[in-house]
């Protein structure tokens, strides 16, 4: 394995006497786009406030390109950061925005004017250069952040919540639009959120986080269909939860509400009478039997949502309720609140939380 | 009932304004009558004509040009200080900041003249240049209330923490952040807190008077105390020099660069 470009060592930061990061650890390749995610509180923002050098970690390293950064100030980590709040300088107008950080660094005035030009061309912004910030939309202005923080050519990119102020449409084009930027120029990036659909759209990798902690760190794919954790398979994705009781465990069988379901191989470690908390997808889930799902549980039709292409359906099953979404078919009215109902799934679906 | 309210309110709106324009009417109409007879503006051409005036006004401005600079210089790095890396000691040093108005001029000019006569340590007032310096300092001091409460409430309608973060982050210095960020962004403000501290110190008595300079204050008194008309011609003059300064706070607000949040 190559050597990491950044490499988070052991980080751990407190407040007086409470915690909010304790030993972080996380590797991140050169040109990665890598997503914390996680819910408030969750230390996310602190770990990338310590790799930008705005706080100090009590503890561990952080190093890039084999420098050891982790005393350096921010002024001298040569890092790019957009901000939530988008954080443009209100007297500057776009270009002697986009243009600070030259200036600063003591480019000359005619390369700094080139940079600025193939910055906004790169932002699609080319004629707002002489506009001043509250001129432009929330989208624009956090575009220019963006064209702001990398146009000193920045070693590594940090991304602090950039869309959570914008509106959805905007939040949607303008992932994208960072997403295609950052793989345009191949710069490392950090991307924090706590909007899993936004870290598992556009990320490559995602460290989610809980309680000061990385509680796994993998690509979108393992995160979600893979969780290592309960908490992880919680934040991640809609989840059917249900409680169960092994009643065989070389078998693999398991009762789940009075019902027994077969989940061979699945039980690793546990033993007959333990209980478990079992997971599945509602995309795991299908309404009546199906062929290839071989696992049905009964129950009664709790819940009906028509949502135009989809409509969204909850089972009740002994004390538990299942959620899943069947497609809208016009031939098929849907099913109604209070019929009995069959799910089916294939037990290679369900996910056994520890 | 509408016609009644509005009634009274246009009766308070004018026992107010007559309590404020009559006597300045008065004065006014009272500096124009030097000449017997008729009106004219006598009183006004000899105070101009008067070269005590006009060496004690721009010895005033002078004065109030270097208060001005030592303020901005005192108040703008500790008020974005405070706000940036110490919001717990914006109480006490709102409390600091307040003492001038609550300890008379005269106390704190009596423990100058104690603290730095000609026999002590600081030797201010062994020279007339190092009574300038005292002056402006004590000046400094009174105008501290106006000239922080004004900085502070330009630095509350910025971000000040993100926008230094980002200015850091791009590669900025402590002054570089100070002086192509922040300071501009609060430039109005500034300007507010100067302008209200030369109106303090052009009309100031207590301490020029007291550390024996040649300000404008202690001419005004003299004036008034030594001729009829003058004195309103110079009151007039005063209120015109405030009235100014306020004019161009207004002025100048428009100007003031505009935050997204905040556009109008």
């Amino acid at each position: 394995m190559a050597e990491p470009f950044l490499s988070i060592q052991q980080v751990q930061k407190s407040f007086g006497a409470t915690t909010v990061v304790q030993d972080f650890n996380l590797d991140v390749e050169p040109g990665e786009f890598v997503s914390f995610l996680g819910p408030s509180g969750c230390g996310k923002t602190t770990v990338l406030r310590m790799v930008a050098g705005f706080e100090e970690p009590s503890a561990g390293k952080i190093v890039v390109a084999g420098k050891d950064i982790t005393r350096l100030k921010p002024n001298q980590r040569n890092v790019g950061m957009v901000f939530q709040a988008y954080a443009l300088f209100p007297n500057l107008t776009v270009a002697q925005n986009i243009g600070f950080g030259l200036k600063v660094a003591g480019m000359p005035k005619p390369d700094a004017d080139r940079r600025v030009a193939e910055m906004l061309d790169l932002i699609k912004l080319p004629q707002m250069g002489d506009r001043y910030p509250y001129q432009l939309s929330g989208g624009q202005q956090q575009r220019i952040a963006l064209a702001r923080a990398i146009a000193p050519k920045p070693k590594l990119l940090l991304l602090d919540e950039p869309l959570s102020a914008l509106d959805a449409k905007v939040r949607v084009s303008l992932r994208e639009e960072i997403r295609s930027i950052q793989k345009k120029l191949g710069i490392t990036t950090i991307f924090v959120t706590h909007d899993q659909e936004e870290a598992l759209s556009i990320s490559d990798r995602i460290a989610v986080m809980y309680g000061g902690k990385a509680e796994q760190v993998g690509t979108p794919f393992e995160i979600y269909n893979r969780p290592a954790t309960k908490f992880v398979a919680n934040f991640v994705g809609t989840l059917n939860v249900l409680e169960g009781t092994v009643t065989d465990a070389a078998s693999g069988k398991v009762r789940v509400n009075s019902q027994e379901v077969s989940l061979k191989g699945k039980l690793n470690g546990s033993k007959s009478g333990d209980t478990l908390s079992l997971a599945l997808r509602p995309e795991a889930i299908s309404l009546g039997r199906h062929p290839g799902r071989d696992s049905s549980l009964s129950g009664e039709i709790a819940e009906v949502h028509f949502l135009g292409s989809v409509i969204r359906v909850r089972v009740g099953i002994g004390g538990s309720t299942v959620s899943l979404d069947t497609f809208n078919s016009p031939a098929t009215p849907p099913p109604a609140v209070g019929e009995k109902a069959e799910i089916s799934f294939s037990s290679g679906d369900m996910l056994v939380l520890h | 009932m509408k016609q009644g309210s509005r009634f009274w309110a246009w009766l308070v709106f004018g026992v107010g304004t007559a309590y404020f324009v009559l006597p300045l009417l008065a004065t006014f109409e009272f500096s124009l009558r030097k000449r017997r007879g008729e009106y004219s503006f006598d009183a006004y051409r000899s105070l101009f004509e008067d070269p005590n005036f006009q060496t004690t006004f721009t010895y005033s401005v002078v004065v109030a040009v270097f208060t001005i600079l030592l303020g901005v210089l005192l108040v703008v790095p500790t008020a974005y200080w405070i706000r940036l890396r110490l919001p717990n000691l914006r109480p006490l040093v709102e409390f600091i900041t307040l003492l001038p108005l609550v300890i008379p001029a005269i106390v704190i000019v009596f423990g100058y003249i104690r603290m730095f006569g000609s026999n002590s340590t600081l030797p201010f007032l062994a020279t007339a240049r190092g009574t300038d310096v005292l002056l402006v300092i004590g000046y400094a001091v009174l105008a501290l209330p106006y000239m922080y409460r004004a900085v502070d409430t330009g630095l509350r309608t910025i971000d000040v923490r993100t926008l230094t973060e980002a200015a850091q982050i791009l590669g900025a210095g402590w002054t570089t952040i100070i002086a192509r960020i922040i300071l501009p962004n609060v430039l109005i403000a500034v300007l507010s807190g100067a302008f209200l501290s030369f109106a303090i110190v052009i009309g100031e008595f207590t301490m020029a008077s007291l550390l024996n300079r040649p300000a404008f204050g202690p001419y005004l008194q003299n004036i008034g105390a030594n001729s009829a008309y003058e004195p309103s011609a110079l009151a007039i003059i005063s209120f015109a020099i405030t009235w100014g300064c306020m004019s161009l706070i207004q002025i100048l607000s428009r100007f003031a660069p505009k935050s997204a949040n905040r556009p109008n």
